[in-house]
């Protein structure tokens, strides 16, 4: 079954159309920087933008810090709202069932094209940020290794090999995925409610945007730490020398209970639901 | 094959189904019949644990269904309000996907299966393009396709012939008779006597939700009493007869009378020529609606 979802996945021309408008964004932004050389001012705008100036193999780091806050949880709550109430919908849900596909096996399927779908958009944007990123501005003149900048670091100067660098990126697409799996499970859980693919986008997309403005709401900040968008840029701690890992494992530990709550719940009403169109 | 017992459905404050004893027995060809929103689909969809019921039983191929529906499923074919197919992608794909999506499946011989599918419902000559592209009557028989992959032992068919022309009716008819001629059970449902009564061997007719009749087809319509007569030589059959002639129009008599043969015979030997005489059996049609009550799309107005 999984290999069926992921056929479906990659067969779908969507797909590559979203990722097509997530690899859009860094470049965009790129050749506006690349042209007019004015970085943003420090503390402001994307992390990394200004760092990227002087070298072109961070623009990848960068990249990430575009999408993540809008464009790449937008795309996952729209695949995911879809999961389910889009077969539903399209009168394919009541066949898979009676060919048998396990109820239980469906959402484990339709999870796993969800992270195949984001470590794709994910890798996409990575690679063609690192090509614009070196085309553009650069590669460092210093071959020895890469100096993290000092609007991250809160020390300046600190240079990591290119292998220090890779194994970074790696971390950072691990937890984006783990991040942006949590707003899977949102959006999947409503899939499994309703029968409209876009009331589940929206619903998770609602969750989201309530949660960010949370997040910089001072009279809120008892509930802060629980709300699922709140250690979404902790990857950024992962460009920092020593890392810091604090927030990192505070966010997966956060976004682990989203999930394993959400799919729960996703999983006990569509095993009783009745599936009527 | 089939059997449920007291099987209930509610929805909130409606029942759909309520108190359905359905009996399928191995070999039938089983019309269902009703009136749209009679409970039909309802119960086709419980019948494939689709649906979950509120009270009753359920027995598919001697399981119980839907606690061991995963063991039934695979020897089951179905179509259920309409096709359900991926409309980017191509027939052939969509039967590739739905068929490696379910058990007992090798890959190697997907391919055979696909074709032998397409070939039995008319789709052998099938191209390339998305389903987007096919007629209504296109995407029925590829349905049918779908329900065909695994040569199931019992073939459930929500109102197969949908948007297809008469022509197309009759070669889906032909298809059901020579899967049946094969052993398989078929349980076909509509809402057109017509097509129940050119196939099935037996029927139930639903209404408001319950199976108001179940009975083999030769039984349901049974002689009247009455024989049809036509005759050039009216006048004299109704002085012979001397009022068991019901009704006349022309030259053509009902007549009350058991036996059709022993009125030939009396007809003939006091000289009456005879035309055409046939016994007077119930139509599907009469059966039906003395079963059921309104149609139920129909929405009355309030009694004033």
């Amino acid at each position: 079954m999984i290999r069926v979802e992921l056929a479906k996945l990659f067969r779908r021309p969507r797909t590559y159309v979203i990722a097509a408008l997530l690899c859009a964004l860094p470049f965009i932004v790129a050749v506006f920087l690349a042209t007019t050389r004015i970085p943003p001012p420090p503390g402001q705008g994307g992390a990394f933008l200004s760092a990227v100036l002087s070298n072109g193999a961070l623009y990848p780091a960068a990249a990430m810090a575009l999408v993540l806050p809008v464009l790449l949880p937008v795309s996952v709550a729209v695949l995911a709202g879809d999961a389910v109430a889009g077969e539903a919908s399209a009168g394919t849900l009541r066949y898979l069932l009676i060919r048998p596909v396990g109820r239980t096996r469906l959402l484990v399927a339709k999870l796993v094209s969800l992270v195949v779908f984001v470590l794709f958009a994910i890798a996409t944007v990575l690679v063609t940020s690192y090509v614009t990123g070196l085309a553009l501005f650069g590669a460092e003149a210093d071959s020895t290794g890469v100096t993290l900048p000092a609007d991250v670091t809160s020390l300046s100067g600190v240079t990591i090999t290119p292998a220090g660098l890779a194994w970074r990126l790696l971390a950072t697409v691990a937890y984006i995925t783990v991040s942006m799996l949590g707003v899977a499970a949102i959006a999947l859980f409503l899939s499994t409610v309703t029968d409209s693919a876009l009331g589940a986008a929206m619903g998770a997309l609602a969750v989201l945007v309530v949660s960010q403005v949370l997040v910089t709401l001072d009279a809120a900040a008892a509930v802060r730490p629980y709300l699922p968008t709140r250690y979404w840029l902790a990857w950024i701690d992962f460009f920092r020398e020593p890392v810091l890992w604090r927030d990192i494992e505070r966010g997966a530990a956060l976004q682990l209970v989203y999930l394993v709550v959400l799919l729960g719940a996703a999983w006990a009403n569509f095993m009783t639901r009745d599936v009527k169109n | 094959m089939i059997i449920t017992r007291d099987l209930t459905k509610r929805y909130g404050p409606t029942t759909a189904v309520r108190g359905v004893d359905l009996e399928v027995r191995e070999g039938d060809r089983y019309g269902l019949l009703g009136p749209n929103g009679s409970g039909k689909t309802t119960l086709i969809r419980m019948l494939l644990g689709l649906v979950f019921a509120t009270r009753g039983e359920i027995e598919v191929l001697g399981l119980p269904v839907p606690r061991r529906v995963r063991e039934v499923l695979p020897q089951v074919g179905a179509l259920v309000e309409g096709p359900g197919m991926y409309p980017h992608l191509p027939g052939r794909t969509n039967l590739d996907l739905f068929d490696a999506a379910g058990p007992g499946g090798g890959r190697r011989d997907r391919r055979r299966r696909v074709d032998q599918a397409l070939e039995r419902v008319g789709l052998a000559g099938i191209d390339r393009r998305p389903v987007r592209a096919y007629s209504l009557g296109m995407r029925q028989r590829l349905g049918l396709a779908a329900a065909l992959l695994r040569t199931p032992r019992l073939l459930i068919l929500d109102e197969p012939t949908n948007g297809l022309d008469p022509r197309g009716i009759r070669e889906i008819r032909d298809l059901l008779t020579e899967l049946n001629d094969e052993g398989t059970t078929v349980l076909l449902s509509s809402h057109l006597l017509t097509e129940i009564e050119a196939f099935c061997s037996r029927v139930g007719v639903m209404d408001s939700g319950r199976l108001v009749l179940q009975d083999d087809l030769a039984a349901l319509r049974a002689p009247t009493g009455r024989v049809v007569l036509h005759t050039p030589d009216a006048d004299r059959v109704v002085a012979l007869l001397d009022g068991r002639v019901e009704a006349r129009d022309g030259d053509r008599l009902t007549v009350r009378h058991q036996a059709p043969d022993d009125l030939n015979a009396e007809l003939v030997t006091a000289g009456v020529r005879v035309v055409e005489l046939a016994g007077e059996r119930r139509s599907l049609e009469q059966v039906v609606l003395e079963a059921t009550t309104t149609s139920s799309d129909r929405v009355e107005g309030g009694t004033a």
